[in-house]
């Protein structure tokens, strides 16, 4: 339960993390360390050199520009928590935070920590399918930008290059009037979810769904956006009977099974974490819940 | 040979200098370095919450972080949140006079948490207090008694402080 050996870099500017990354064999970038340690610690991974980023410069923000918020890689967990940014711009974002870890994990862990992490389950890899986000890359030859449904290859596996790195996330806002909701079920508050759902809506004038954002962590390798509930949902006012009705339709996703919980019971939660986000995310809509 | 770097760093408002191997963990440089064996070490990958210290005045899990990661940078242990060697804190305090620990082991990881907690937020309700300790494994109270010494502090706390 020691870190095995290695070479420590802590560089103090993006160019020469790159440059670091590019040009050591067997290289680990350590951003806050929540999940890079324990693997060091338990030694299943065996860097021969980490480039820690907690030095690098310039990569812990919250931008607002226009309708997008951009949140540098190395931006706490904590500071998202506690941003008034995040909280007006963004609530879905806020509402899933709290419940990623515990205060002290949070007050270390980093937004593109979590998402490089890509664990299944974990809520911050969620709100980025839910909102579209464009996740940021830096390596040798240059910047690009990555579309988050092609984010994921699998399992915790991004579709970052071994001599690139996560440099920024950029999440497109929803209009200052939208209903959002992030619920999921585990076992103890801070533990990753079992399964966990992320509801975003708007309605018009007659209460009927103009646009819908439906995404489940926790069931396959990666989030799932449920875009077939997404369609259904237009037109269809938020009413409990027929938001069941068309959540039920997600009881035939592929689900993991493990010794957290059978498929069967991801895919019953799978039914019915939806209909409650759906259904919060609307009260918030007609102004009834905070 | 293992790779060192010197590092200087505050432990408990003590300044040190001190030369680390670069893999070792905050918490085995507390432990074995500095001597500090307060902090405790459960499940050694973050799960368990007994390794928790203040890092720049927040909670972190000591045996997430390298030693050497802590250059520059002021750390508060266990050790170091009572005023002196005769006064206990009255965190301290309202888990004795609680019954807030039994075997002691997860005690220092839940004390440096609630520092935290009841510096940002003096009267916190229940379940703000059970929010706040769900990263702290204690296998012997049920957690009952934690609450209310947490809660018992915080009172305490804030009968020192007058609201002006």
């Amino acid at each position: 339960m020691k870190p095995p050996d290695f070479s420590y870099h802590d560089p103090r500017t993006t160019a020469d993390a790159v440059g670091l990354l590019s040009s050591l064999e067997n290289a680990k970038l350590l951003a806050g360390g929540q999940s890079l340690m324990p693997m060091l610690n338990m030694r299943f991974v065996l860097p021969d050199h980490v480039i820690d980023l907690n030095r690098v410069e310039g990569l812990n923000y919250i931008n607002a520009r226009g309708d997008t918020l951009e949140i540098g890689a190395m931006t706490r967990q904590r500071d998202i928590e506690f941003s008034d940014i995040v909280k007006k711009k963004c609530p879905l974002m806020r509402e899933a935070i709290t419940q990623v870890g515990h205060r002290q994990t949070r007050n270390r862990g980093t937004i593109g920590g979590s998402l490089c992490h890509l664990d299944p389950s974990a809520e911050l890899v969620s709100v980025a399918a839910a909102l579209d986000a464009k996740i940021a890359v830096i390596g040798k030859t240059g910047t690009r930008s990555i579309d988050f449904k092609d984010f994921p290859v699998a399992y915790m596996t991004p579709a970052i290059e071994l001599d690139e790195m996560l440099t920024a996330i950029s999440l497109p806002c929803w209009p200052a009037r939208h209903g959002y909701a992030f619920v999921e079920f585990a076992r103890r508050h801070g533990d990753f979810a079992i399964v966990s759902a992320a509801a975003l809506i708007e309605e018009d004038a007659g209460g009927k769904v103009t646009r819908a954002s439906v995404t489940l962590g926790g069931i396959g390798p990666a989030p799932v956006r449920a875009y077939d509930v997404e369609r259904a949902l237009i037109g269809e006012k938020i009413e409990e009977k027929r938001v069941a009705e068309i959540c039920e339709t997600l009881r035939t996703l592929d689900a993991v099974d493990d010794i957290h919980a059978p498929a069967s019971y991801r895919q019953q939660l799978a039914t019915v974490l939806p209909r409650r986000a759906l259904l919060k995310a609307h009260q918030r809509f007609i102004g009834a819940a905070a | 040979m293992s790779e060192t770097r010197q590092i200087t760093l505050t432990v408990n408002n003590k300044t040190y200098t001190e030369t680390v191997p670069v893999r070792v963990t905050l918490a085995d440089f507390l432990r074995h370095q500095l001597c500090l064996t307060g902090t405790h070490l459960g499940c050694e990958h973050g799960v368990c919450g007994a390794c928790t210290i203040l890092f720049d005045g927040h909670s972190a899990r000591s045996c997430l972080m390298l030693a050497v990661q802590t250059d520059g940078h002021e750390i508060v242990t266990i050790e170091g949140i009572a005023p002196d060697d005769k006064t206990l804190h009255p965190l301290q305090e309202a888990f004795r006079d609680n019954h807030g620990l039994q075997c002691g082991f997860c005690t220092p990881g839940i004390l440096t948490t609630l520092i935290e907690l009841l510096r940002d937020n003096p009267s916190p309700t229940e379940e703000e207090v059970r929010i706040a300790i769900s990263g702290n494994l204690c296998r012997c109270t049920g957690y009952q008694n934690i609450v209310v010494a947490a809660l018992d502090a915080a009172a305490r706390l804030r009968a020192q402080k007058p609201v002006p």
